[in-house]
């Protein structure tokens, strides 16, 4: 994890006396680390690449990933997108009503959690879960010898662990953006309701009256990038884990900080890019 | 590729590896003959696991050669080094059992990967596999839940699985109590005499490498230091294979 970040760190934790020499020796390391770290994520990805496109393809493998990735994060997604439906209903019944623009509820409500509050809450969500599954899995793996025993018996860990993870990500986060937004528009209903009777299909015909393609397809399937973010760093984590089980908590960490950091800074050119291309 | 149909098993060629400013190995000749079992001994980190990784290429070499089953592996491309990985077996320092997996799905793991067998057909291989390693009871064990002993045996029958020519075996004993190691010893001399496998065990147990090895290598600064039956070493008048021996043969 020696990013720029770590580089300036590094220079900065070194007492001001310390003599110039050592901070441009410390720099250096830095810096030799941060571009070790890049190297080593080109060639992860670039054996990634291949074992995912080269046959044969692990279905069985890639199918229990899914069930693992998907499936099982399922209430997590499902809770949060809630959460935030009501949070959002809340907030917005307070706003809208000292405005006089209460009737835009609905329609406020569903388009905050299609565009951005849906993709964006799963994105977290699973980066948190999965990322930090994925890199103490393939951590544990690596530092207990599994994978080169794997290695060993000529199957491919790439082929076997990696790719299939990266793919299930890739599925599965566009499906449960889907239940977060469903249950987030729900219990935005729901909350609504509470102050104010209104009748779901009532709820869902003002909201979704001017919701067009771009609104709904572009977002949701922008999260497919979240998944291969977080599938292609939590494995790199996982896989280039090294001393003991310290190594595996290291990986764990580094696979949802850098995950999570990397969907957010992924959204904002997504977000650019989905404005510029559908208006 | 030649197939080296009269080649030994294994033969090493000058084979250097170092890891940053620390050189492992300098230079290293080794030639396994085919039937035999060679017990390479030397202190922690004098590069016995590192040798045994390379043989398969876990890790690569920095130069000279290895040719495994008549094949040269370090400039194999993947096919041919899964090949080549095929006809080995490894049993790792500790067992490295894929946790997710009980017992039988680890030792059915690589005929799953390599054979068309049948479900029915696998399932008596596991069966067999495990009955060799005396493990046949545990079959839905998680590797959890089993001792140091138990898991170096299910190891075992997962390095047998593919019915390889060559085994490696990294520390076979270590970590285990004198009267299991003991057993997994005369387990690897059983295995020697019914297969006829060729065998490189890495130990710094001298008790067991006597047991179940032909040939002894003591490996010292990147290099054999010495090389001969357990009786030849003994008589040798090396000051370092004397200590070696010495602590080794009293349980080291």
């Amino acid at each position: 994890m020696t990013l720029l970040p770590l580089l300036i760190l590094a220079a900065a934790s070194e007492p001001l006396a310390g003599s110039l020499r050592d901070q441009v020796t410390i720099a250096k390391t830095a810096l030799g680390r941060m571009f070790e770290w890049f190297g080593e994520f080109g060639t992860f990805c670039a054996r990634l690449v291949r074992a995912g496109l080269i046959p044969p393809y692990e279905l069985g493998e890639l199918i229990k990933q899914c069930d693992a990735i998907g499936s099982k994060s399922l209430p997590l997604v499902v809770l949060a997108g809630a959460a935030t439906g009501v949070v959002f209903s809340l907030q917005t019944h307070d706003s809208l009503t000292r405005f006089g623009a209460k009737s835009f509820l609905p329609a406020v409500i569903v388009f905050s959690i299609i565009r951005e509050s849906g993709p964006v809450i799963t994105g977290l969500m699973v980066s948190g879960r999965v990322g930090a599954g994925i890199g103490a899995e393939l951590g544990s793996m690596k530092v207990t010898e599994q994978i080169d025993a794997m290695e060993a018996s000529a199957v491919d860990p790439y082929k076997f662990l990696v790719a299939t993870r990266v793919v299930a990500c890739i599925l599965m986060l566009p499906l449960l953006t889907l239940a977060a937004d469903f249950s987030g528009i729900l219990m935005g209903w729901a909350a609504n309701a509470l102050a104010e009777p209104i009748s779901l299909r009532l709820f869902f015909e003002s909201g979704f009256k001017s919701v067009t393609f771009s609104d709904f397809i572009p977002p949701s399937l922008k999260t497919a990038v979240f998944g291969l973010i977080i599938g292609t760093v939590a494995c790199f984590a996982g896989m280039r884990t090294r001393g003991g089980t310290e190594g595996v908590g290291r990986s764990a960490i580094s696979a949802v900080v850098l995950s999570s950091l990397f969907v957010i800074l992924a959204d904002v050119v997504l977000v650019r890019l989905i404005l510029t291309i559908w208006g | 590729m030649d197939k080296g149909r009269d080649g030994a098993p294994i033969e090493i060629a000058n084979l250097r590896k170092a890891f940053g400013q620390q050189t492992v190995l300098r230079g290293l000749n080794l030639r396994v003959n085919r039937g035999e079992t060679v017990a390479v001994l030397g202190r922690s980190g004098s590069g016995k696991s590192v040798l045994l990784k390379l043989i398969i290429r876990l890790q690569m070499t920095d130069s000279g050669s290895i040719r495994v089953a008549g094949e040269e592996i370090t400039s194999a491309q993947v096919p041919q080094l899964n090949d080549i990985r095929k006809k080995v077996g490894f049993l790792f320092q500790k067992a490295a059992l894929y946790d997710s997996l009980n017992v039988e799905e680890n030792v059915a793991f690589p005929l799953r990967r390599h054979t068309r067998m049948s479900d029915a057909e696998r399932k008596e291989r596991v069966g067999e596999l495990l009955a060799s390693v005396g493990m046949d009871r545990d079959l839905r064990k998680m590797p959890s839940e089993l001792s140091g002993g138990m898991q170096k045996r299910v190891g075992l029958a997962r390095a047998l699985a593919l019915d390889p020519g060559i085994l490696l075996f990294d520390e076979p004993t270590a970590g285990l109590d004198p009267i299991t190691a003991e057993e997994i010893g005369r387990l690897i001399l059983e295995l020697k005499q019914k297969r006829k496998m060729s065998a490189i065990v890495v130990t710094h147990d001298v008790h067991a490498a006597k047991l179940f090895s032909d040939r002894l290598l003591l490996l010292h600064e990147g290099t054999i230091l010495a090389e001969g039956t357990f009786d030849e070493l003994q008589a040798s008048h090396d000051r370092f294979v004397a200590q070696f021996l010495g602590h080794g043969s009293r349980g080291d």
